[in-house]
C-alpha cells in the first residue's frame, strides 16, 4: 500500500486543492516547549515536503523525541505553529482545543521505540482497532486491509498471535503496520530499531526503507547513520532543543558546517 | 465425637448452609458488586487532574480504611435512622458493605490502573482514542488482570466480614450458627462447625480465583 492509493476522500477543489497540492506536507514554526521550567524544545523549525523522509538525529536529551510527540499531539507545545497538510495551521499559545488536537493526531501515525503494542489484543486486533473503533470504518474492508499488510510484512501466519508471542522485530513490524492502518499522511518514527537484537534490525529498517520509495512522507529519528544516509532526504541535526543544523545527508554527514555537528558524528562513528 | 454430637452436627450443617446460601452469599456477591462499581468511580476520581474531585475520593477512602467496619455498620444502622432515614435490615447492611469494600477495593483498582505502562497510553491516545475509550478499551482490560489477585483478597475479607451482619440481626451463616448453639449449648461444635461453612465457601472462591486469572492470563508470557 502506497500513501497515493488508498481511497481518501479528494482533494477539496479551488484553494484548498492548491494548499492540498502544496510540496510542503509538513511546516513547524518556532515549535516551542518546556518541562515544568526546563525548556526542552527552544525554537524549532522544520519543513518536510510530500513523499520525502526527514531524519532527526542528535546526542541523547536534545529533544528528537519531544518533537516527535509534539506532531503527534502526544506532547502539547506551549508555543510556536504546526501545519500538517495544508489543513487549519495549529497554533499554540493559546493551547489548542481539543478537536484541533485530534486532527492534528488524525494525520500522523507514530512508530514507538518500544512497540507498544496493546498486550491483550491479538496481531490483528492490534492493527484494525484504531480504523474500527476509531475511524469509524467498515470492519470487513478494514480487516482485508490489515491481512494485506500483515501478508506484506510477511507476518500472515501471526494474526491471531498475541503481542508476547512475537520477537522484537516482529512486534516492531506490526507497531509499523498498525500505523499505516490509520491511513495517517505522516509517520513518524521514534527509534524503531533501537530496542532490538541487532539481528533483526535489517528487517525493520528494509521495510522502513521501501515505505520511502514508496512515496511516504516520515520523520525518523535514528542512531543508524547508514540508514538515515540511504533513506532520508534531509537530515537535521538536534542539540539543545534546536535544530542546529540540517540538510542532504551527504553534506551534512560528510561536511557538516556546525562543530557540534562534527563533534557528534564522530562520537557515533567513533564511539571509544 | 459422640452419637448425639454428631447428630446434631448433621442436623445443624442444613440450617448452616442455608444460612449461607440465603445469607452470607448474596450479602456478599451484591455489596462486591455494587463496591466494585463505587471503586471503580472512586479511582477514577483519585486519578482525576482536578484536585478537589480526587480530594473527595481520597478523604473518603481514609475515611474506610482508617474506622472500624463495624462502627460503619453501627452508624448506618443505628444512626441514619436517628437522622429519620429508616432502612430494612438488608438495605443497610448491603449499603454497609459496599461502603466498606469501596473504600478498600478503589486503592487496588488505582493501583492496578498505574501499573499499566504510559506507553499504552501513548498507543491508544496515537491510534485516535480519547481517554475515557483508551481506559475502557485498553487500560482496564490490563489492569483487571492485575487487580484478580487483591481483589479476591478483598471479596474473601468481605465473605468473612459478613458474619458482623449478625450483630444488626441479618439472618445470615453466623447468626444461624448462634442460635442454634444458645439452643443446644454446643458452642465449640456449632462454632467450628459455621467456621468449616466459611472455609469451604473460600476455597470455592480461591479456585474461582484460579481459573479467572489463567482466563486473563491468555495473552501473558508465562
Ligand atoms: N515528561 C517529561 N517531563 C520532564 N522532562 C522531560 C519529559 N520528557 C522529556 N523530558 C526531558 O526533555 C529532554 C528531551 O527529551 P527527549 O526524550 O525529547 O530527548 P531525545 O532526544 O529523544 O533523547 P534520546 O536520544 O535519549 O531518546 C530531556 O532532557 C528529558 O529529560
Ligand atoms: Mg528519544
Amino acid at each position: 500500500m502506497s500513501p497515493a492509493d488508498p481511497p481518501r476522500p479528494p482533494a477539496p477543489q479551488g484553494v484548498a486543492q492548491s494548499r492540498a497540492d502544496a510540496p510542503a506536507l509538513l511546516t513547524v514554526r518556532g515549535l516551542q516547549k518546556s518541562f515544568g521550567t526546563t525548556r526542552v524544545l527552544e525554537s524549532i523549525d522544520l519543513t518536510v515536503n510530500r513523499g520525502t523522509v526527514l531524519a532527526l538525529i542528535g546526542p541523547s536529551g536534545s529533544g528528537k523525541t519531544t518533537i516527535l510527540r509534539c506532531l503527534n499531539g502526544l506532547d502539547l507545545a506551549d508555543g510556536g505553529t504546526i501545519d500538517v497538510a495544508g489543513y487549519a495551521t495549529l497554533t499554540f499559545d493559546p493551547a489548542p482545543g481539543k478537536k484541533q488536537l485530534t486532527t492534528l493526531r488524525d494525520r500522523s501515525a507514530m512508530v514507538f521505540q518500544h512497540y507498544n503494542l496493546f498486550p491483550h489484543k491479538t496481531v490483528l486486533e492490534n492493527v484494525i482497532e484504531g480504523p474500527v473503533i476509531v475511524q469509524k470504518r467498515n470492519r470487513a474492508e478494514v480487516t482485508a486491509e490489515a491481512l494485506a499488510l500483515l501478508d506484506r510484512v510477511g507476518l500472515t501466519e501471526k494474526k491471531d498471535s498475541y503481542p508476547f508471542e512475537l520477537s522484537g522485530g516482529q512486534q516492531q513490524r506490526v507497531g509499523i503496520v498498525r500505523a499505516l492502518a490509520l491511513r495517517p499522511q505522516l509517520l513518524l518514527f521514534d527509534e524503531p530499531t533501537s530496542a532490538l537484537d541487532p539481528e533483526l534490525v535489517g528487517d525493520v529498517l528494509r521495510l522502513i526503507k521501501e515505505l520511502a520509495t514508496e512515496g511516504w512522507t516520515m520523520v525518523i529519528v535514528t542512531h543508524e547513520l547508514e540508514f538515515a544516509r540511504e533513506v532520508a532526504s534531509e537530515i537535521a541535526f538536534v542539540d539543545g532543543g534546536t535544530i542546529v543544523e540540517h540538510g542532504a545527508p551527504k553534506d551534512l554527514l560528510r561536511n557538516p558546517r556546525e562543530e557540534r555537528t562534527r563533534q557528534f558524528l564522530h562520537r557515533l562513528l567513533f564511539p571509544f | 465425637m459422640n452419637e448425639s454430637s454428631w447428630e446434631l452436627f448433621v442436623s445443624s450443617l442444613g440450617p448452616l448452609v442455608l444460612g449461607a446460601i440465603t445469607g452470607t452469599i448474596p450479602l456478599a456477591l451484591s455489596s462486591f458488586a455494587i463496591g466494585l462499581v463505587l471503586a471503580l468511580a472512586l479511582a477514577l476520581m483519585r486519578l482525576s487532574r482536578q484536585r478537589w474531585i480526587s480530594n473527595i475520593a481520597r478523604v473518603y477512602i481514609s475515611l474506610v480504611r482508617g474506622t472500624p467496619l463495624l462502627v460503619q455498620l453501627y452508624v448506618i444502622f443505628y444512626g441514619l435512622p436517628s437522622l429519620g432515614i429508616v432502612l430494612d435490615y438488608w438495605p443497610s447492611a448491603i449499603i454497609a458493605f459496599s461502603i466498606n469494600v469501596g473504600g478498600y477495593a478503589a486503592e487496588v483498582i488505582r493501583a492496578a490502573i498505574l501499573s499499566v505502562p504510559k506507553g499504552q497510553w501513548e498507543a491508544a491516545y496515537m491510534v485516535g482514542m480519547s481517554r475515557s475509550r483508551t481506559l475502557s478499551r485498553i487500560i482496564l482490560p490490563q489492569a483487571a488482570r492485575v487487580s484478580v489477585p487483591p481483589l479476591s483478597n478483598t471479596f474473601i475479607s468481605l465473605v468473612k466480614d459478613t458474619s458482623l451482619a449478625s450483630l444488626v440481626l441479618v439472618t445470615e451463616l453466623f447468626r444461624e450458627a448462634e442460635q442454634i448453639a444458645a439452643f443446644s449449648q454446643e458452642f465449640m461444635l456449632i462454632y467450628l462447625e459455621a467456621a468449616l461453612v466459611y472455609w469451604v465457601i473460600c476455597l470455592v472462591l480461591s479456585t474461582g480465583q484460579g481459573f479467572l486469572e489463567k482466563r486473563l492470563d491468555r495473552y501473558v508470557a508465562r
